[in-house]
């Protein structure tokens, strides 16, 4: 969890210079999922990244789903729970299931 | 996230003090819950804030069902502290390694010539005596200590008042002959075989370590998997989540 201190600290920089900002943590996980329960990722307007809440398998569809909440200021719940087919597409391609909530820094 | 939420999760670990955030994942609604407050819009609530307590107890963050709303614990405990007793060109391998893997560092020598900043940027370096370096500092169950002077006008003090305290690990550099010579050394002060067995000595990982990058590794390898089992065996047995 302390590699979340981090994420916060570049997240309060980027609040700090202006920037729309939004936070997805790891909320749940089943399986073998790459990353633990309270990691995050942080995401400016700009779609800059801090952090991770996979081994690079979902970043890209939690950055989306962020630059959204960063837009409307709803927060989201994420399912990514992945069968063996979409394992490759999504990519948590070692089988685990992961959920990431996300929210705007208000 | 409220900013000011983030600003007080930055401002408790400053202070080495550990809070859970409890987020309500409908509306995002928050409280920040320490050991002896809670603030924010659902500090009212008495059951989250025991579940967030009990979170910070075991250092496990989870998402829990209350009263039929989804809570999410994000618990943020302090960084664990690594002591390095001796500013030796083995510290200088060990420390910076030890920040990347966010421990939060401090090296205690007496000697001015080898405690100084400029040969550890970055991180604590106290010029002191080790026991008198510890009692300022209060060691506590989050620190681990490590000796690499070899020098037991040096190395004594620290080991001795290390066992007295409660730390995660304490390891301390020197061959077995070394460490037989020390375990004697310390039992004229009343450190009993017992007490003596917390200490890892030779310290760290045998993995064929021999520059002192390498001995850095095999020490901070060490300190991860006591660290490691250490969380295990506090922590439940994992329940799968509903």
């Amino acid at each position: 969890m302390s590699d979340a201190l981090e994420v916060l600290d570049q997240v309060g920089r980027w609040k700090a210079d202006g920037k729309g900002v939004a936070v997805a943590t790891v909320i749940v996980t089943w399986g073998s999922s790459p990353r633990p329960v309270g990691s995050q990722l942080g995401v400016d307007d700009a779609g800059n990244m801090v952090g991770s809440v996979s081994g690079g398998c979902i970043e890209g569809a939690v950055v989306k789903e962020a630059l959204d909440a960063i837009k409307d200021g709803k927060p989201r719940l994420l399912d990514f729970g992945v069968t063996d087919e979409q394992a490759w597409d999504v990519g948590l391609a070692c089988g685990g299931k992961v959920q990431v909530f996300v929210e705007k820094v208000n | 996230m409220k900013a000011e939420t983030l600003a007080a999760l930055q401002d408790a670990r400053t202070r080495r003090r550990a809070v859970t955030l409890a987020t309500r994942l409908s509306d995002a609604a928050e409280a920040l819950v320490y050991r002896d407050d809670a603030r924010g819009e659902l500090a009212g609530d008495a059951e989250i804030i025991a579940a967030a307590r009990r979170a910070m107890e075991t250092g496990k963050s989870e998402t829990v069902d209350i009263a039929g709303a989804k809570i999410f614990l994000n618990v943020y405990v302090p960084p664990p502290r690594l002591v390095i007793v001796g500013a030796v060109h083995i510290a200088q391998s060990l420390a910076p390694m030890a920040a990347m893997l966010e421990f939060d560092v401090t090296v205690v020598d007496p000697r001015g010539a080898w405690a100084t900043t400029q040969r550890f940027p970055g991180v604590k370096v106290i010029q002191d005596w080790a026991d008198e370096a510890f009692q300022a500092m209060g060691l506590d169950g989050s620190t681990a200590v490590v000796t690499l002077t070899h020098d037991p006008k040096l190395d004594d003090p620290a080991l001795e008042s290390a066992l007295k305290s409660d730390v995660f690990y304490i390891g301390a550099l020197g061959s077995r002959r070394t460490h037989a010579k020390r375990k004697e050394r310390l039992a004229e002060v009343g450190i009993t075989d017992e007490m003596f067995a917390r200490v890892h000595g030779p310290v760290g990982l045998n993995i064929g370590a021999k520059s002192p990058a390498e001995i850095a590794v095999s020490i901070l390898g060490q300190i991860i998997e006591v660290r490691a089992r250490r969380l295990e065996a506090m922590s439940a047995p994992k329940v799968a989540a509903a």
